[in-house]
C-alpha cells in the first residue's frame, strides 16, 4: 500500500509523506439520516471520494416522505481513526440529521438483494435449481437455457450462492447493497 | 406581510434584511436582472472587481477585518470558476462568505447553453453548503438561510445559484424572522465536565502552554478578551499558529511568537516540552505538528473547537471540548476562579526560565549588512514606522514573505491580520487589501507581497484606483519564487527549476499606468525614507522593494521532522548556539 520512497529523501520537504496511520483495518456499517434535497447524494459520495475513504457497498432510498428524509446505508472500511473521521465529517454535513456507526452500536441485521442470471444447459441447469432451492432463491424468470434467481440475505450469503453458480455456467449478478437496521427496540 | 416581488429584487431585499452594506462582484448576463435592481437602490454599495477571483479574496478580506460575512456576486459558468479558488481558500480558512451566482435559465439547465457550468457540482467540495434556487419563492428562504449557515458554528464559505428565469419571475417574499428554522444549530458551549478536568491539569501543569489559532479570532472580540485574562491569571506562555496572530497581543509579555514550520524556536520548543497543551481553536495542521510520532511527546493535550470533527482528526485530545472559543473560555475562567485560581507556581516560573533561555537563542536573527536590503530588515523597518498605527491592518500573499510578515510584524488586535492560510493561495494578499480598505476606508491597509504572488491579481489595481482606495502594495521584490527557491536549495540539489520571475515589470511604471503612484527602493539606507513617502501618500501605492535574491527564511522546521528538529539559519551561523546544538537541540 505505502509507497516507495526511499528513507531520508523527504526530509527537506514540505509535505511528510509517509503516513502515521495504523495498518488495522476494520469494516464498518453506517447508516445515515439525510434531508432529501437535490445532491445530498453526491454530497455524501463527494465526501468519501474526495477524502480517500473506501466504499465497499451504498444503498439509499427516501423512508420518510412526508419529512423528506433518506437514509442511506454505507459500509465502508479503514483503520479506527479513518472511520472515526468518516463520522465526524458525515455528522458537519448541513444536510445530514443523524449518523449511526451499527458496528459499534449493537447488534444490527444487514439484507442484500440480489438477481442472479445463471445460463447453463442440462445437468448443469438442474444443478443450479437445486442448489437454489437449499439456499431458499426465489426462481422469477426462466428459459429452457437460464434461470433469474431472486435471493436476499447478508453480503456473505450472496457471494456464497454466486460461487456455487459460478462452475455451472454463465453468471450475470445484480446486487441492490446492503441495507441494515439495529437489532431490538 | 407576504410581499410579492421578482427574484432580482428579492435578492436585494434579503441582503438588506441581513446587514449587507457591500457586495464584491463582476456583472454578466446570467445576473443582469439582479445589477439592474443594485443600480436602483443605495443601501447596498457594489464593488466591481477586475476578475471574480478577487471579488472572494477581496470579501474575505472584508469579513475578516470586519467579523461580518463577505458577500459575492458573479455570473454563470466562467464567473461561477473564478471564484472556486477563493471559495476553497475561505473553506480552508472558515472564513464566512456568500456567494451568489447567476445560472442560465432552468429551461437550459443541462443543455450546454452558452456559459452554463455545473456550479453547485464544481462548488459542492470547495463550500460548506450550496444551493441551486429553481422556484422564485423559495429564493429569499434559501438566502437567510445561506448567512445562517456560513456564519454559524465553524464559518465557511456558502453559495447560492440562482438561474436568471427565477430571478425575472415574480414570487413571495420571505423575511428573515419568517424563515425555515435550520436544524444545523452547532452547540457553543463546551462539556462541563471536560472543561473542570482541564481546570484541574492546569492546576498541577509544571510546563503548560497555549496553542491558539484563528479559532479565537473567529468566535469573536470577546474570545481574544477571555484569552488574554486567562493568559495573564494563569500566567502560562502562549503561541499562535498563523491564523491566530492577534488574538494575544505581541507585546504581551507571555508571548512566545507563532509556532509551526517557520515559528520561533521558543514557541516550538515549548510545545514540544511540555506537559499540558491547550489547544485553543486550533486544527494541528501539518505545518504545525511536524512529524506525528514525535509531536509533543510528553504532554496531554486539551482540544477546544467548535468542529467536532477537527478534534482526534490529527492530534489524540485527552481533553476534547467541542464549543465555541468564547463560551468554553468563558467557563474555564468561570470553573477556574471558583477554584481558587490555583496554578503550579514555582514549576511554571521554572518552565519560563527555560522558555527564557530558549527566547535568547534570538531565532529570527539576520545580518543587514552590504547595500542589499535583506527582506527581514524591510519588514523591521515597516513594523518600525507603522506599529504605533492603531487602524493598521497587515494582508499577505503566499511565501516567504508571508512566513517573514508573520515573524516581524507585531499583531496587536484581533482581525488585522489577513492571510491564506490553509491553502497558501498565491495572489491573495491583494484582493484581501482591497476588501479590508472598502471596509475601513481610513485605515492604513498594507499588503506585504512578493512579486510573483503579486501579479497573479495585479489586475485588482484597477479596483483600488477607481475607488481611490489607497492601500499599500509593499512588495518584496526578490525576482524570484523564494519559497519554491528555498525547497529547490534545501532538498533539490540546488536544481532552481522554473523558480525565478522572468520578464518583471518596470513596477513604478506599472503603479503609473494605473495612475497610481510607484516607489522603487533598493539601498538600506533609503528604506525610512521610501516607506515614509509610500505612508504619507494618500492614495494607492506600489512598493517595489528590491531585496536579497537568496535570503531564506529561518527557523525551519522540514516535514517529517519534530519541534526539536528546527534549523536557524542566521542564528547558528553567528554561532549563538554551539556547534552540537545547531541543528538539534
Amino acid at each position: 500500500m505505502a509507497l516507495n520512497i526511499e528513507q531520508g529523501a523527504t526530509s527537506h520537504s514540505a509535505y511528510d509523506l509517509r503516513s502515521h496511520m495504523s495498518d488495522v483495518v476494520e469494516t464498518h456499517t453506517l447508516a445515515i439520516l439525510v434531508e432529501n434535497e437535490p445532491g445530498v447524494l453526491a454530497r455524501v459520495i463527494g465526501l468519501f471520494s474526495g477524502r480517500g475513504y473506501n466504499i465497499e457497498s451504498l444503498t439509499v432510498a427516501e423512508v420518510d416522505h412526508g419529512g423528506h428524509r433518506s437514509r442511506i446505508t454505507i459500509v465502508t472500511s479503514g483503520t479506527p481513526q479513518v472511520i472515526h473521521q468518516i463520522r465526524m465529517q458525515l455528522e458537519r454535513m448541513v444536510p445530514v440529521h443523524e449518523v449511526s456507526d451499527m458496528t459499534v452500536e449493537g447488534p444490527f441485521v444487514s439484507r442484500e438483494l440480489a438477481l442472479i442470471k445463471v445460463i447453463a444447459k442440462g445437468e448443469h441447469r438442474v444443478e443450479a435449481l437445486r442448489i437454489a432451492e437449499i439456499f431458499r432463491c426465489n426462481v422469477v424468470d426462466s428459459t429452457l437455457e437460464s434461470f433469474v434467481f431472486e435471493l436476499t440475505g447478508p453480503p456473505e450469503k450472496i457471494d456464497a450462492f454466486t460461487d456455487l453458480m459460478r462452475p455451472l455456467g454463465e453468471v450475470r449478478l445484480a446486487r441492490t447493497g446492503v441495507a441494515a437496521i439495529a437489532r431490538g427496540l | 406581510m407576504s410581499e410579492q416581488m421578482t427574484g432580482a429584487k428579492m435578492i436585494v431585499e434579503a441582503l438588506k434584511e441581513q446587514g449587507v452594506d457591500t457586495v464584491f462582484g463582476y456583472p454578466g448576463g446570467a445576473v443582469l436582472p439582479i445589477y439592474d435592481e443594485l443600480f436602483q437602490q443605495n443601501a447596498i454599495r457594489h464593488i466591481l472587481v477586475r476578475h471574480e477571483q478577487g471579488a472572494v479574496h477581496a470579501a474575505e478580506g472584508y469579513a475578516r477585518s470586519t467579523g461580518k460575512p463577505g458577500v459575492v456576486l458573479v455570473t454563470s459558468g466562467p464567473g461561477a470558476t473564478n471564484a472556486v479558488t477563493g471559495l476553497t481558500d475561505a473553506l480552508m480558512d472558515s472564513i464566512p462568505i456568500v456567494c451568489l451566482t447567476g445560472q442560465v435559465p432552468t429551461f437550459m439547465i443541462g443543455s450546454d447553453a452558452f456559459q452554463e457550468a455545473d456550479t453547485v457540482g464544481i462548488t459542492r467540495p470547495c463550500t460548506k453548503m450550496n444551493w441551486l434556487v429553481k422556484e422564485t419563492d423559495a429564493l429569499a428562504d434559501t438566502i437567510h438561510q445561506a448567512f445562517h449557515i456560513a456564519t454559524a458554528g465553524r464559518p465557511g464559505p456558502v453559495l447560492v445559484d440562482i438561474p436568471k428565469d427565477v430571478q425575472f419571475a415574480t414570487g413571495t417574499y420571505t423575511t428573515k424572522p419568517k424563515a425555515k428554522v435550520s436544524h444545523y444549530q452547532p452547540k457553543v458551549r463546551g462539556q462541563i465536565e471536560t472543561i473542570t478536568d482541564l481546570v484541574h491539569a492546569m492546576e498541577k501543569a509544571e510546563r503548560p502552554v497555549f496553542y491558539t489559532g484563528g479559532g479565537v479570532i473567529n468566535s469573536g472580540d470577546k474570545a481574544s478578551v477571555l484569552l488574554r485574562e486567562l493568559v495573564e491569571a494563569t500566567g502560562f506562555p502562549i503561541t499562535s499558529t498563523l491564523m491566530g496572530l492577534g488574538a494575544y497581543p505581541a507585546s504581551g509579555d507571555k508571548w512566545l511568537g507563532m509556532l509551526g514550520m517557520h515559528g520561533t524556536y521558543e514557541a516550538n520548543l515549548a510545545m514540544h516540552g511540555c506537559d499540558l497543551m491547550i489547544n485553543v481553536g486550533a486544527r494541528f495542521d501539518d505545518r504545525i505538528t511536524g512529524r506525528i510520532a514525535d509531536f509533543s511527546p510528553n504532554s496531554r493535550k486539551a482540544h477546544i473547537d467548535i468542529d467536532p470533527s477537527s478534534i482526534n482528526k490529527v492530534i489524540h485530545a485527552d481533553f476534547p471540548i467541542i464549543g465555541d472559543v468564547a463560551h468554553v473560555l468563558e467557563d474555564m475562567l468561570k470553573v477556574w476562579k471558583a477554584r481558587g485560581r490555583k496554578t503550579n507556581g514555582a514549576a511554571v516560573q521554572t518552565w519560563w526560565q527555560q522558555i527564557e533561555a530558549w527566547k535568547a537563542v534570538n531565532c529570527l536573527s539576520y545580518r543587514q549588512d552590504g547595500p542589499t536590503i535583506k527582506p527581514q530588515y524591510a519588514l523591521e523597518r515597516l513594523e518600525a514606522l507603522t506599529k504605533d498605527r492603531k487602524d493598521r491592518f497587515i494582508c499577505t500573499e503566499v511565501g516567504q514573505h508571508q512566513m517573514w510578515a508573520a515573524q516581524f510584524m507585531g499583531f496587536e488586535e484581533p482581525n488585522h491580520w489577513m492571510t491564506s492560510g490553509g491553502l497558501g493561495t498565491m495572489g491573495y494578499g491583494f484582493p484581501s487589501s482591497v476588501g479590508v480598505q472598502i471596509a475601513h476606508p481610513d485605515a492604513l491597509v498594507i499588503n506585504v507581497a512578493g512579486e510573483a504572488s503579486w501579479l497573479m491579481n495585479m489586475q485588482e489595481m484597477g479596483t483600488a484606483v477607481q475607488y481611490r482606495l489607497p492601500v499599500k502594495q509593499f512588495i518584496l521584490n526578490n525576482e524570484r519564487l523564494g519559497m519554491v527557491r528555498q525547497w529547490q536549495e534545501l532538498l533539490h540539489g540546488e536544481r532552481y527549476s522554473e523558480s525565478w520571475s522572468e520578464a518583471l515589470p518596470d513596477f513604478v511604471k506599472l503603479a503609473e499606468a494605473f495612475g497610481a503612484k510607484g516607489i522603487l527602493c533598493s539601498d538600506p539606507k533609503d528604506l525610512d525614507d521610501a516607506i515614509m513617502e509610500m505612508l504619507n501618500y494618500d492614495g494607492p501605492v506600489i512598493f517595489d522593494c528590491l531585496v536579497e535574491k537568496h535570503e531564506n527564511c529561518f527557523p525551519m522546521i522540514p516535514s517529517g521532522k519534530a519541534h526539536n528538529e528546527m534549523l536557524l539559519g542566521e542564528a547558528e551561523t553567528q554561532g549563538v548556539i554551539d556547534g552540537a546544538g545547531g541543528v538539534l537541540v
